[in-house]
């Protein structure tokens, strides 16, 4: 075994050691009743918590994957830079400023939670599928164009699978951040499990607060590995090494 | 038939790539575009199926104006061979090697007839490669894969870039070899891009010496070795040029001169077809400085010795 394998155990081990000593704690000091005690609630902000990440994220998908299949079309390729630079610099603004902001456009609730995650997740998915297109070996585009690929076909034969997998690590990075993102929403009244989260730290109760922030973190945790499992059907088999 | 008409290519403002090239390319022959890096290879063969616009002049394909046809189906009735490869990796093997069958609408009986076919005239295992990814296989294999999915719709004309450039030499030959060996059953029309003298004689029925966009010379390999038009060929086909003719001639060539000593057995024998290179290798390996020559029927019809080639050679350069 390399030292680098070794570290790497090292490290799961430790982790895994702390996460188990910290529920350990948290079971024992029966921090976790709050959710049995206030489980209609709890399935009520699980359903709003994921509402509002399904629909930031769906429409953020809709979004940033075809913009990235039009600025790296040969035709339009004077604009990627452009393009690229603003969204860049949208990803700036940190999100608390986007959530204010939002609030100043759209007043307070839902809509304006979904409307400002929902611009904060474009980047991640936008940037690499820009990347994940033009990684693609200049040779392969060549190579079909000489064959009498039509120009859909070069983009669906050719750029998007050999793109697939940039594609899907932007998606999950995306999805994940979004996920944390979205205990903020309940600062603007869009509901959640940052309802939990703020209430426990208003009011110094630690198990109001974990049972928001832990739930949160194992719907993300949930939600990578199921992006993974996509991530193993959606790109093709030739092109993971 | 591919015919250049008076083509001169022009990228961007002033950078004249091909400069007024005029050549026809027969139906079933082999013609290697050859020069120095930069003289417009590329440019020259990537024009016939249009993914390079012509700046001027025109380029006939049996003997239609490509400038009118439409470009899709052009390309989809050409073959076409890069230096790397250009597989799909997101394809397997028999999907790559199919694909241009697909995009033309084959069912699934053909295509897979097609499949089958042509990997026998490569000699790759119909069964082992079909799942394959093109990362699973070797260089040498990858190149064979590239070359018949290029034949795959059975195009009448051929454009390679390269193909074998980045073979290492050994497998290089024999990718030559057995090209040239299915060629000698399929007759395509091929335009093939090379900057290398030996693999041009090799591979061409015809070459064309380009230098700088123009062409200096467009004639078959044994003139272009021994009647060099200009100084620029002469020196492009370098010192050697003698030894190089070996390789183009056969012993066939001295026999129908009737030229071949009498008959001996000796140790070592070679065939009519065997080229002069060779010929002259078993010689100098002989005990007896001499070889033996048989005909197809394996009769003995003379014999050969290093004075034979070299009178030979001599009388062709002279
Ligand atoms: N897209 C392009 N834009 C501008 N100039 C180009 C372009 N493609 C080629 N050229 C120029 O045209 C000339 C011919 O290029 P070409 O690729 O045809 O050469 P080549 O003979 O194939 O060279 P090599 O053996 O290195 O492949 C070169 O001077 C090259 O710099
Ligand atoms: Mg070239």
């Amino acid at each position: 075994m390399d030292s680098k394998k070794r570290i790497t155990w090292i490290v799961r081990i430790i982790v895994y050691l702390l996460v188990i000593a910290f529920f350990y704690w948290t079971i024992t000091n029966e921090y976790f009743n709050y959710i049995t005690e206030n489980i209609d609630q709890f399935k009520v902000l699980v359903r709003e918590h994921l509402q509002i990440v399904g629909l930031s994220s769906g429409m953020a998908l809709l979004v940033a994957i075809p913009l990235a299949i039009f600025v790296t079309r040969p035709t339009f390729k004077r604009v990627e830079s452009l393009v690229s630079t603003l969204v860049n610099f949208g990803y700036t603004i940190p999100n608390m400023a986007i959530l204010a902001l939002m609030m100043g456009f759209l007043g307070i609730g839902f809509k304006t939670a979904v409307f400002a995650l929902f611009l904060y997740s474009i980047l991640p998915i936008y940037r690499n599928t820009v990347a994940g297109i033009q990684s693609v070996n200049t040779s392969l585009i060549d190579a079909a164009k000489g064959m009498g690929f039509k120009p859909s076909q070069i983009l669906f034969k050719v750029e998007l699978p050999n793109a697939a997998y940039a594609i899907i690590a932007g998606v999950r990075t995306a999805v994940v951040i979004n996920i944390g993102a979205t205990a903020l929403a309940y600062l603007i009244g869009g509901g959640g499990l940052g309802n939990w989260i703020f209430m426990g730290i208003k009011v110094f109760d630690n198990s109001i607060l974990l049972s928001g922030a832990v739930t949160v973190t194992l719907l993300a945790v949930i939600t990578d590995y199921l992006l993974r499992a996509v991530e193993h059907i959606v790109v093709p088999k030739g092109t993971k090494r | 038939m591919i015919e250049y008409k008076d083509i001169t290519k022009v990228y961007g403002e002033d950078v004249k790539a091909v400069d007024d090239v005029s050549f026809t390319v027969e139906d079933g022959e082999i013609v290697v575009l050859l020069g120095p890096s930069g003289c417009g290879k590329t440019t020259l063969l990537r024009m016939v199926n249009r993914l390079e616009s012509i700046t001027e002049g025109d380029i006939l394909l049996d003997g239609k104006s490509t400038s009118n046809l439409n470009e899709i189906e052009l390309r989809r009735g050409i073959g076409y061979v890069i230096q790397s490869n250009g597989l799909f990796p997101n394809m397997t093997i028999e999907q790559n090697v199919t694909i241009v069958p697909h995009l033309l609408g084959w069912d699934k009986q053909k295509k897979e007839e097609r499949y089958q076919k042509l990997m026998k005239l490569v000699g790759l295992d119909v069964e082992d490669f079909r799942k394959r990814f093109p990362h699973e296989l070797s260089g040498g294999q990858q190149q064979r894969i590239g070359v018949i999915r290029a034949l795959a719709a059975d195009p009448p004309a051929m454009l390679m870039d390269e193909p074998f450039g980045a073979l290492d030499p050994i497998i290089r030959e024999k990718v030559q070899d057995e090209f040239l060996a299915i060629q000698k059953e399929l007759h395509k029309t091929i335009l093939f891009v090379s900057h290398d003298i030996n693999e041009a004689i090799k591979m061409g029925d015809k070459i064309a010496l380009m230098k700088d966009g123009q062409l200096m010379q467009y004639d078959t390999p044994a003139n272009i070795l021994q009647n060099p038009a200009n100084e620029f060929v002469t020196q492009f086909v370098g010192q050697d040029r003698t030894i190089k003719s070996l390789s183009i001639h056969m012993v066939n060539d001295i026999y129908s001169q009737n030229k071949l000593k009498e008959n001996k057995k000796l140790a070592k024998q070679v065939s009519l077809n065997t080229n002069l290179r060779d010929a002259l290798g078993a010689i100098l390996e002989s005990k007896e400085q001499a070889v033996t020559v048989v005909n197809g029927q394996n009769e003995t019809v003379g014999s050969l010795d290093f004075d034979g080639i070299n009178q030979f050679i001599s009388e062709l350069t002279s």
